[in-house]
């Protein structure tokens, strides 16, 4: 059951990455990422990380994503422009990708005594989620938040940026 | 039980439930008609049926018969996908509410919910934030003015809301220490109304939250500037006719009635009678099934009755206004509320 479940939404991931990049409108290309989204958040609940499932469908396919189509919609962008591609792009990207897959690959053939990882049978509850990420991965996680708030703050500063001038000058006056 | 078993019972289930979830939509239009009638002093509907209670049918067959027109110019794949994503979003968040006791069926079957989740209210959420899509792409898709406008507003409108919505939760969250949503429930069961969370658990404030964010969620006056006529027609389904406007028009009741079942679970102490241990528990079993199964209708019907009653009584805010309200009031508002939950909570 888990595998077939595994393959289909699995599937529906690359079907939808690609799918990305070949579309032509935005807006098509959007919904297509929406697509990926949802499918990691149910090979995460396949895992057994339901928080970490229902977190993915919540943050980055209700909010971050509604806010790619509101932007698409605004603008309302338009198809874009096929061009032929530049030629260093054919000349040095693509055997540069070869090189790269094939290195990374013989390397993860031949790698041993990495250790060994070990899935939960079951689910993890939002219990010991919390439970690791308020003991072990404090440090970690409170970094994060402030990172996080160093983002907003940047994108205050820059949306008020006019507005903090116009108080400039009227005080200069 | 066997996997077949189980198959079969949910798929039983899950028929039972949305039968009775779109009968129950069809009359919670009759339900704001009337109600509206009154409160504007004329009668409603009232020619089908006794007591027009027929209405719904003939509204339904009506809105089945009608020319189904697409208008030239509209981007047909997300034109058509929008109606259908609206519609299954606002149908799939009631499959993890529980209804009614848990385990009362034969073999101890929880035969009142659909699927028992361990983050239930998270779910509910998700789905919730995906049925916005519905709505942004209907407007999009219709190549129209007033449609895009519409959508623009609720998009906007939804996104500033669910903040605040979340935030609400989280109250009611620490004091359950779950996001089952039976979890929850139970925890409040032990003595009736004294031990609700909107009571017993100093909840209001977050209910209050709850409450208004939600009108926003499902686009309910009085902040219904998505489909505000006078300047937008019809919103986002405008140049939508038939079975497709009729869609747009069951998820919004759809949701109305979905978060009238989150309010009743989070704060009202959902299927659990209000009398707590005052009553004695039924032996009969079948009454013992079916009482909770009263009470849980009873509560989300006063929030629907609460919900025409806003309607008929508040003017619609200006965009503006509601967009300040969302930030600069409940949302701040929702966070006081978890800092003095967990404050009473770590020092009580």
């Amino acid at each position: 059951m888990h595998l077939i479940l595994f393959i289909v939404f699995a599937g529906f991931c690359l079907a939808g990455a690609v799918n990305l990049l070949l579309q032509t409108h935005p807006i098509n290309s959007a919904l297509s990422l929406i697509v990926v989204m949802v499918s990691l958040a149910v090979l995460y609940l396949l895992l057994g990380a339901e928080f970490l499932a229902a977190a993915q469908a919540i943050v980055y396919a209700g909010a971050i994503m509604v806010l790619f189509i509101f932007v698409v919609m605004l603008l309302n962008a338009g198809r874009e422009e096929r061009t032929a591609g530049s030629r260093a792009a054919g000349l040095v990207g693509f055997p540069a990708v070869a090189v790269i897959l094939s290195l990374m690959a013989t390397l993860l053939l031949h790698a041993q005594g990495l250790g060994t990882a070990r899935l939960a049978n079951g689910i993890t509850s939002t219990e010991e989620l919390s439970k690791v990420l308020f003991t072990n991965l404090l440090l970690p996680f409170e970094a994060t938040s402030v990172l996080v708030l160093i983002a907003i703050l940047g994108a205050v500063a820059l949306a008020s940026h006019d507005e903090g001038n116009a108080t400039e000058k009227k005080e200069g006056q | 039980m066997t996997i077949l078993q189980f198959f079969l019972w949910s798929l039983l289930k899950v028929a039972v439930v949305t039968v009775v979830m779109l009968t129950a939509v069809a009359y919670t239009v009759l339900l704001e008609r009337k109600l509206v009638g009154r409160i504007q002093n004329r009668w409603g509907p009232s020619r089908v049926g006794p007591f027009g209670l027929l209405q719904p049918l003939v509204d339904g067959a009506k809105l089945f018969l009608k020319e189904d027109m697409t208008p030239a110019g509209v981007y047909r794949p997300l034109y058509l996908l929008a109606p259908v994503l609206a519609l299954g979003c606002a149908l799939i968040s009631i499959g993890v509410v529980p209804f009614g006791e848990p385990g009362v069926g034969p073999g101890g079957l929880d035969l009142f919910e659909i699927a028992d989740v361990n983050v239930g209210l998270l779910v509910i959420l998700g789905v919730t934030s995906i049925g916005v899509y519905g709505i942004a792409l209907a407007g999009w898709s219709s190549n129209s003015k007033y449609s895009l406008l519409g959508s623009l507003r609720s998009s906007a409108q939804l996104i500033s809301y669910e903040l605040a919505l979340g935030l609400s939760l989280v109250g009611v969250v620490l004091r359950a220490g779950s996001l089952n949503l039976r979890a929850i429930v139970e925890q409040q069961a032990e003595n009736g109304i004294a031990t609700w969370n909107l009571f017993g658990g100093f909840q209001f404030v977050a209910f209050f939250i709850y409450l208004t964010a939600a009108y926003a969620e499902t686009n309910r006056s009085p902040f219904d500037l998505p489909e505000a006529e006078s300047e937008l027609t019809g919103g986002y389904h405008t140049e939508y006719s038939s079975m497709k406007f009729a869609m747009f028009f069951m998820s919004e009741y759809a949701n109305m009635i979905t978060v009238g079942c989150v309010a009743t679970l989070l704060f009202l102490g959902g299927w659990t009678s209000p009398f707590g241990k005052l009553i004695p528990q039924p032996q009969n079993i079948f009454v013992h099934a079916l009482f909770p199964i009263f009470w849980f209708v009873l509560k989300v019907f006063s929030f629907l009755f609460l919900y025409v009653w806003v309607r008929g009584t508040l003017p619609r805010f200006r965009y503006d206004q509601l967009m300040n309200f969302g930030w600069r009031w409940l949302m701040p508002l929702a966070m006081l509320n978890i800092v003095a939950t967990s404050l009473w909570l770590a020092y009580r």
